[in-house]
């Protein structure tokens, strides 16, 4: 249980039987009066963002979230499915919970699944990927200028831009939280 | 090594305090103006101690507890001691500590600035406070104007002086008393009146409900009013000041109303405060007042956050 004093930034919280992030605080207190806490919370499921004020006194759940390990196993219309690597359990999250994620998805990658109770809501990907150009134009030796990127095609239809080196059939390992590359893969 | 790397705890620091040392400059030119200002009009400044065995008891002030003692919430009652033997213009700068207060306005362990004199009630008080804060902006800012949240505060007297009834006639969607009633007074304060106040100069908010007010003298003819004010500046409450009650039977009444409320809430109960209340029916008529020297160093160095006005902040010792 978590008391209105515990408010803070990043403190995940549970109203009404959904999670909530604390996104915003602010602590006031007028002259000779009482506690006040003024907060912007978003659902974690709905990305909702309500902002109560709560007084001292105020006592609050914390958010019953776990993350599991999971391997992710492939993808159907808006359905994207995980395994739990310890007890094969499978999850499913929609198009919407995955957002970004799906541009880095290889089948047998081990992420982190977020679970509200028993229900899946979110989804973390390790930092660095691996993965393959499907499709690189060709690069023609001084062709370019250093500095210069063009773009490429993933194995999971992800488009970004890359150093002019990078070719097709190679691999590069691009940071999940960027979207950008980072290196080329050798071997 | 980089500076304010993690391997190097230093130069980060070094760096945050290079930032901070224009307001701490400021602040300490402050507090030496605000000496002069006291000294001048023959005030004596004292030192009550900061461990004391009982705080005021109120409500929503949470003491610190030390050694069996408690840390001063305010130097209020012992101040108010020395009312009544014979000091009758008295001013402190002290160091005060309440649990729990933690914000971009708030530090557990403040700065307060508090002066008591007889002989004068609440509206005189308010002129001496617009006194005073004039000669610290001609001191501090070479003018009486000064620019804080992007607006200009005029600082010239009189400033603006707004009853709390008429500040929820004026900017609330409820009326003061409902607002009791229904136990929102406090929210409503914050959330739609206090940004209003102070503007475009000082303002005076006066005349507070007395449920509100456990050290103060009741307005005569209106027992459910006291006479209490707050200085506000650019929605900022910088201070609390009121014509002091001196009837030691009323006020153990309200120490022992402010107690039970606590006890109902699961609060820590104080010791009644005996010998300020044995002091008190040999107060004069007095007036006094506290007012936040970190705030009023945020108003000066035009800062926003209270950590930017202290060289530490808790997290950081």
């Amino acid at each position: 249980m978590y008391s209105a004093s515990d408010l803070k930034r990043g403190l995940k919280i549970q109203i009404d039987n959904e999670p909530y992030v604390v996104t915003e605080f602010q602590f006031s207190k007028p002259g000779k009066g009482q506690s006040l806490y003024r907060c912007k919370l978003k659902n974690m499921i709905t990305g909702v963002i309500i902002d109560p004020t709560y007084r001292s006194g105020d006592t609050f759940q914390p958010a019953d979230l776990a993350e599991r390990k999971m391997q992710y196993l492939y993808n159907q219309e808006d359905e994207y499915w995980f395994m739990d690597v310890e007890n094969y359990e499978q999850s499913v999250l929609s198009a919407e919970q995955v957002g970004d994620a799906k541009n880095y998805l290889t089948d047998n990658l081990e992420v982190e699944i977020l679970f509200f109770g028993e229900r899946p809501i979110g989804i973390t990907l390790p930092n660095f990927v691996d993965l393959t150009v499907t499709k690189a134009d060709p690069w023609v030796k001084g062709d370019s200028v250093a500095g210069d990127t063009k773009p490429v095609t993933l194995e999971t239809g992800y488009v970004l831009r890359v150093p002019p080196f990078v070719e097709e059939g190679g691999k590069i390992t691009i940071d999940t939280r960027t979207g950008e590359y980072v290196t080329r893969v050798k071997g | 090594m980089s500076l304010g790397s993690r391997d190097s705890p230093w130069p980060h620091e070094q760096m945050k305090l290079a930032a901070r040392k224009r307001n701490l400059l400021l602040r300490a030119r402050m507090v030496q103006s605000i000496r002069a200002f006291f000294i001048e009009r023959g005030y004596l400044e004292i030192d009550t101690p900061q461990l004391i065995s009982a705080p005021a008891p109120e409500v929503h002030i949470e003491a610190i507890s030390a050694g069996g003692r408690y840390l001063q919430t305010s130097p209020e009652l012992c101040m108010k001691r020395l009312l009544a033997s014979g000091f009758p213009k008295i001013f402190q700068i002290s160091r005060c500590f309440r649990a729990g207060e933690r914000g971009d306005l708030h530090l557990p362990e403040f700065s307060l600035l508090e002066w008591y004199r007889t002989g004068i009630d609440y509206k005189d008080l308010m002129n001496e406070c617009e006194a005073l804060i004039l000669f610290l902006s001609r001191r501090l800012s070479g003018g009486e104007t000064i620019e804080y949240r992007g607006r200009g505060i005029d600082f010239k007297n009189p400033w603006e002086r707004v009853s709390v009834e008429t500040a929820f006639d004026q900017y609330a969607s409820i009326s003061l008393q409902r607002a009791l009633d229904k136990g929102c007074y406090d929210k409503v304060m914050v959330e739609e009146i206090e940004p209003n106040l102070g503007v475009v100069r000082p303002t005076f908010l006066y005349d507070y409900p007395a449920t509100l007010s456990a050290l103060a003298r009741l307005k005569p003819g209106n027992e459910a009013l006291a006479e209490r004010f707050e200085i506000y500046i650019s929605g900022l409450e910088l201070a609390n000041g009121f014509s002091e009650l001196n009837d030691p039977v009323e006020q153990r009444a309200r120490f022992e109303r402010e107690l039970q409320i606590r006890a109902a809430e699961g609060k820590e109960t104080y010791p009644m405060p005996e010998r300020f209340l044995r002091s008190l029916e040999h107060m004069p008529d007095a007036a006094g007042i506290a007012l936040g020297v970190d705030r009023l160093a945020m108003l000066f160095s035009g800062t926003l956050k209270i950590d930017e006005v202290v060289p530490f902040t808790p997290e950081e010792v």
